[in-house]
């Protein structure tokens, strides 16, 4: 049954020419990425940037760059992420009336395996995790993380996971398994080819760079903050952050293990996951779930701080009940651990667990629900100021409710022998993920935008991508509960005859998709825009919105040093405090500031890592275990790098600060 | 600022967290041989006919290991870093007996309702 690799060779691995796909579609995309890269390196070449982002950009340690990085990668991913969904919505919408629509099985059960993988990997993780890089330094008043880094080393073996997704693209072929590789399919007897060898490998090499910025941002949360800013202090989206963190570094692990002893199963045909010699494919999906579970909250949680940031401060008012906020955070981080078997009801535990995880299931939706009514009343007779960001979380708020509560209804375990793996629950998951993470971050970018760039983003486009993507997302997921709650299941390529009074739902699926991919289309022209016109937008207070935290405090952009002196922190809101007290900005007394300096190793450390998954993908023995020692080596070697720091002069921290000065008098000038 | 601080107080703050000796060193070095000794000597030599009974011994002997790596190599104790440690690690724990008994709970009852037609595993019926 075990098949062997018969053209497995020393030199190549399972690397032959076999594997470079043949499908119309796939050469097509290959053809254009392959132009549109040459054509950016080309570009890049012409212009002279190397240089300038080999040293200002990849190799810098400053959290505010990387930060950025992990958006663009989000950004980037979240294209290729949604080009999946449009394929999988165009060919359910074709696949009807003994038509095979456009893609075969093959290719169809790569799509959304890939779509799944990518956006929670690819594109949520980066997106949460640049938000806390940018925003958690600055708004505790540091002027780093702890370990600056090993912060760059996280964010390009993240970078280098995605490499490795997108490669798959073009050499070999991903999983065809379902985003969490379920075995016995995703074990060596079932898929034999190396799709299931890139997922987890991709997921591997960015699991290192997760739990070591996990790592980073609890010791930064802890062991940074502004003297005179208690724990019952830090702005709320700092506690999230530290919560996910924590999260993070708790779960993991568990994720590293069960994908670790999946591949013994595939590499050295081990027995832990397959249906024969006492291996239980069983415990795979257990333990993929204790990860899986508390990974949904590592997402939402930071996006509820988001929101918390983005109520108090277009209401003008302080957070409403603030120590509940933080309490029901913690209650959640706690709980996520005690809900994973809600996923897999149907296994058959029987009705003693099924009550117990269905019961503890609902009880986290109480914490949740304390969370809506905190920001309601922060509304609640405030001086609401309807910017984007404000909009995002409106609708946040309405259409999150409604996942919620779908969400409870699957949490009975009953109801969900009905419901499970319908696309009742693909409907759930999307309208907590997009109407949740999505649209947080989409009110994140346009709330701190002005804060990374000093100008604000273009309104009338930012309007237009709103109303796309709000209609759109309920015109797309509306008849997947629908057709979830009459029993349809997910994952399906065609339709038999009995299914065609149902087509005409996933044609308005697919519409909604499209409306979708409209507002896509305007943020990314409102980001051109904005940018094109960044004089007229330009901010120059550094607190465009009224903040209220203290990542407002500072220049928009923030200088390198992020604040001259530590400021020092009396009350909750610490930015709103400062400003009610009139407290004067410090204009003279500098002194040099110790910065961490650049460095290479991030980026080659995580380039040869890379290179050593995709060895291992392919079975080039040789090749990986040369780059894992090349990767020891040089990490070793770096490790007698002494120049870790310097010193930016005190004359130049006056230069920059004189500057700042007579810009915030000018425009004292200009208001009078 | 973070390498910053950390240069800066390093001698003071680290000094006054914990003093790692070569004491410490040695009778955390024999500990962990005197642990990894006997289970390996349970398993060669057989001494416990029951084998269960062996792998519940040796697990105990493993989670004391962990114990003595965390005391003797890690220098933790419950009041460096002002608490901050402790708190970590009781977390840790409460998680891991979570992970622990919950997999083991639910492994059980899906082994007894879904495996109970097919031929029992050894040591499983």
């Amino acid at each position: 049954m075990i098949p062997t690799h018969s053209n497995w060779t020393p030199l190549l691995g399972r690397l032959g020419a076999d594997a470079i796909p043949t499908e119309p579609i796939v050469l097509v995309t290959f053809a254009a990425v392959a132009l549109g890269g040459a054509a950016l390196v080309a570009a890049l070449t012409y212009f002279r940037l190397w240089g300038y982002l080999w040293k200002e950009w990849f190799t810098s340690v400053d959290h505010k760059k990387i930060g950025i990085m992990y958006m663009i990668l989000g950004l980037v991913m979240f294209l290729r992420g949604f080009a999946d969904a449009i394929m999988i919505r165009s060919q359910q919408a074709l696949g009807f009336g003994g038509s095979d629509g456009y893609l075969n099985s093959h290719h169809f059960d790569q799509v959304f395996t890939a779509h799944g993988v990518i956006m929670i990997f690819f594109v949520a993780m980066p997106f949460v995790t640049g938000l806390m890089n940018y925003v958690v330094p600055l708004q505790i008043g540091a002027r780093d993380v702890s370990f600056p880094f090993l912060n760059n080393f996280s964010f390009w073996m993240t970078a280098g996971g995605a490499v490795l997704v997108m490669a798959s693209l073009f050499i070999g072929e991903f999983a065809r398994t379902g985003w969490l590789a379920y075995p016995p399919l995703s074990g060596l007897a079932y898929s034999p080819d190396v799709g299931v060898d890139y997922y987890i490998w991709s997921l591997q090499v960015a699991g290192v760079g997760t739990t070591l910025s996990g790592v980073n941002l609890i010791a930064t949360i802890v062991k940074l903050r502004a003297p005179g800013m208690k724990l019952m202090h830090m702005p709320v989206f700092t506690w999230t952050a530290l919560v996910t963190n924590i999260l993070i570094v708790a779960v993991f692990p568990v994720l590293t293990v069960v994908l670790a002893l999946l591949g013994l199963d595939r590499v050295f045909h081990t027995n832990f996951f397959t249906n024969d010699f006492g291996g239980s494919p069983m415990l795979y999906v257990n333990l993929i779930w204790i990860w899986g579970h508390p990974e949904v909250y590592i997402l939402v949680l930071p996006i509820f701080g988001v929101f918390s940031e983005v109520v108090s401060t277009f209401c003008s008012k302080r957070l409403f009940g603030y120590s509940s906020m933080v309490y029901a955070t913690c209650v959640i981080g706690i709980l996520s651990y005690i809900v994973w078997l809600h996923h897999f009801f149907t296994m058959g535990s029987g009705a003693s667990v099924n009550s117990f995880f269905g019961i503890s299931t609902m009880v986290i939706s109480i914490p949740t629900g304390a969370k809506l009514f905190n920001w309601l009343f922060t509304m609640f007779r405030g001086r609401i100021r309807y910017e984007l960001p404000m909009m995002w979380t409106v609708a946040f708020m309405l259409t999150f409710t409604i996942g919620g509560m779908t969400g409870v209804m699957m949490a009975v375990p009953a109801a969900d022998f009905v419901l499970h793996n319908s696309l009742f629950l693909i409907a759930h998951f999307h309208n907590v993920i997009i109407g949740g993470v999505v649209w947080g971050v989409f009110a994140a970018i346009n709330y701190w935008w002005p804060k990374a760039f000093g100008f604000k983003l273009n309104q009338f486009w930012g309007k237009v991508s709103f109303w796309c993507w709000v209609p759109g997302f309920w015109l797309a997921f509306t008849p997947l509960y629908i057709l979830g709650l009459m029993g349809v299941t997910r994952r399906m390529r065609v339709f038999d005859a009995s299914f065609d009074p149902l087509r005409i739902y996933y044609f308005v699926a697919l519409l909604g998709a499209l409306l979708i991919a409209a507002g896509i289309g305007a943020m990314l022209v409102q980001f051109a825009v904005s940018i094109w016109k960044r004089e007229e937008y330009k901010d120059v207070s550094g607190d465009p919105w009224g903040g209220r935290t203290l990542e407002w405090a500072t220049s928009s952009p923030p200088p390198e040093y992020n604040f001259a002196f530590t400021p020092k922190i009396h009350d909750i809101d610490a930015w709103a405090d400062m400003k009610a007290k009139g407290v004067a900005r410090p204009v003279e007394g500098f002194q040099a500031i110790l910065m961490p300096q650049g460095t290479w190793a991030g980026i080659v450390l995580a380039g040869i890592s890379t290179v050593c998954g995709f060895a291992l993908i392919w079975q080039v023995w040789w090749l990986a275990i040369a780059s894992f020692v090349t990767v020891v080596a040089t990490a070793i070697f770096h490790t007698f790098n002494y120049d870790r720091n310097f010193y930016i002069p005190a004359d130049h921290v006056a230069e920059v600060e004189a500057a700042r000065t007579a810009q915030l008098a000018a425009l004292e000038k200009g208001a009078a | 600022m973070a390498d910053h601080s950390h240069g800066h107080d390093a001698h003071g703050h680290d000094s006054a967290a914990f003093h790692a000796t070569t004491k410490d060193y040695v009778i955390g070095f024999l500990l962990s041989v005197v642990l990894t000794a006997i289970p390996f000597w349970l398993v060669m030599s057989g001494a416990i006919a029951d084998k269960s009974t062996t792998g519940l011994i040796i697990m105990a002997f493993a989670a004391v290991q962990v114990v003595v790596h965390m005391i003797y190599f890690l220098h933790m104790n419950g009041k460096i870093e002002g608490g901050w440690n402790l708190m970590a690690a009781l977390f840790t724990i409460l998680l891991v007996a979570i992970i622990l008994a919950g997999s083991a709970w639910v492994m059980f009852h899906l082994n007894y309702n879904m495996m109970s037609d097919m031929p029992k595993m050894d040591g499983m019926s």
